[in-house]
């Protein structure tokens, strides 16, 4: 399903909802993103990944490679990309961060964020200054929505999906989040196998939406108290958790992250 | 008032199946300091006087299968600051217990949304079927 709608009150905006990569990919672009066809090439790139990387589809590389029946020298180039990033990731979160959760290679924790952050690289690069993708609740913002503003994301209240919990706005920023909300106990702990406990959502805000969304995951699985010091140690990246029993933490850098008003 | 009449829409969506409440089918009317309807049965008007600068807009009673829905809103400078249900479908258990699952939700989301100002949402991942119901779904309908 596609479907663009302008924004109201903003006629140089265009909003465009893509359904890809079993989620829903969204774009806050310029109107001229849209006629000169720079959205279109984003989203050809996000269907690209879809079609390289599901590991739902059986003739995906990365299908192939998980059943060894390719070896990566014949897959896309990007996939060898992937697979170092996710093992410099592993690396620097202790094994919390996984290419193979269930013992198979499946980088989907890693594509996503990567993939969005892509995406909006490729609008910067035709031109597009200031613009918002979101990719099923991971969100890389260029720019601003309007001169001399920043954007601001709402975090969502994972006790209640219809609430926020909190605002973060900026300029050139990306925001992941990572929770029990939608899924279920989706994020199991690799090093216990587990599903992860302590917290209900876990929010890391950055430069990179790649390294945010990696982050968060690998917090996530972490539990409260190990998310907590890890998070703290990372460079450049600062987090906000909101703990099972409804109690919230953050970074000692995240508050230059909260909206003000 | 059509920013705000949208705000509804959007984040009614995933309840439109319960409530058919229709923005388009007339006028709604607005009232400043306006009384609220009278209460059913009791035979005495209840007067609501509301803040300085804000307004009532009541949305037209929507007939829907399961009986009528009407809504009202309170509005200041543009920004919806409190959804009342005036009228809902109370006539069997069912109703009832759609009532208080669906309206505190649709009027959560819709003060959430307003006042927060966004640009976007993030929160755990959600597949194609739950975006419908989320915020994000309401923002991209240009809430």
């Amino acid at each position: 399903m596609n479907n663009s709608t302008p924004v109201a009150g903003i006629s140089a905006r265009v909003r465009h909802a893509e359904h890809v990569m079993g989620t829903v990919v969204s774009f806050d672009v310029p109107v001229f993103a849209r006629h000169e066809g720079i959205l279109q090439a984003a989203v050809r790139w996000l269907h690209w990944v879809d079609r390289v990387f599901s590991p739902y589809r059986p003739d995906s590389d990365v299908s192939l490679l998980a059943r060894a029946e390719v070896t990566v020298d014949a897959c896309a180039p990007e996939v060898a990309e992937v697979i170092a990033a996710c093992a410099f990731l592993s690396d620097s979160s202790g094994g919390y961060f996984t290419a193979s959760p269930g013992g198979q290679f499946d980088p989907s924790g890693f594509v996503k964020g990567w993939a969005v952050e892509r995406a909006s690289q490729l609008l910067s690069a035709a031109g597009s200054a200031d613009h918002l993708v979101n990719g099923g609740g991971d969100v890389q913002c260029a720019g601003g929505r309007a001169p001399g503003e920043g954007w601001r994301v709402g975090i969502v209240n994972p006790f209640h999906a219809g609430q926020l919990a909190l605002v973060v706005a900026g300029r050139d920023f990306a925001v992941a989040t990572s929770g029990t909300a939608e899924r279920g106990l989706h994020i199991v702990d690799p090093v216990s196998g587990r599903p992860a406990t302590g917290l209900a959502s876990l929010t890391v805000a950055g430069p990179s939406l790649t390294f945010a969304d990696a982050y968060a995951t690998a917090a996530f699985a972490m539990g409260d108290a190990l998310a907590r010091e890890w998070t703290e140690s990372l460079e450049g990246y600062e987090a906000f958790a909101i703990t099972d029993d409804g109690a919230t933490w953050q970074t000692s850098g995240f508050s230059r992250y909260i909206a003000v008003d | 008032m059509r920013r705000v009449i949208l705000a509804v829409t959007g984040t009614v969506a995933g309840l439109v199946a319960l409530l058919t409440f229709k923005t388009h089918t007339g006028e709604p009317s607005e009232a400043a300091l306006s009384p609220a309807p009278a209460q059913a049965g009791t035979g005495s008007t209840t007067t609501t006087v509301l803040p300085a600068g804000e307004r009532a807009v009541t949305g037209n009673v929507a007939n829907t299968v399961y009986g009528p829905v009407q809504v009202q809103l309170a509005v200041k400078a543009n920004k919806i600051v409190k959804v009342s249900i005036l009228e809902q479908p109370s006539s069997t258990e069912h109703d009832l217990q759609i009532g208080q699952f669906a309206f505190p939700k649709l009027i959560a989301e819709t003060l959430s949304a307003q006042s927060a100002r966004i640009d976007s949402v993030s929160g755990a991942t959600y597949t194609s079927g739950g975006y419908i119901k989320s915020l994000q779904s309401a923002l991209d309908n240009g809430v």
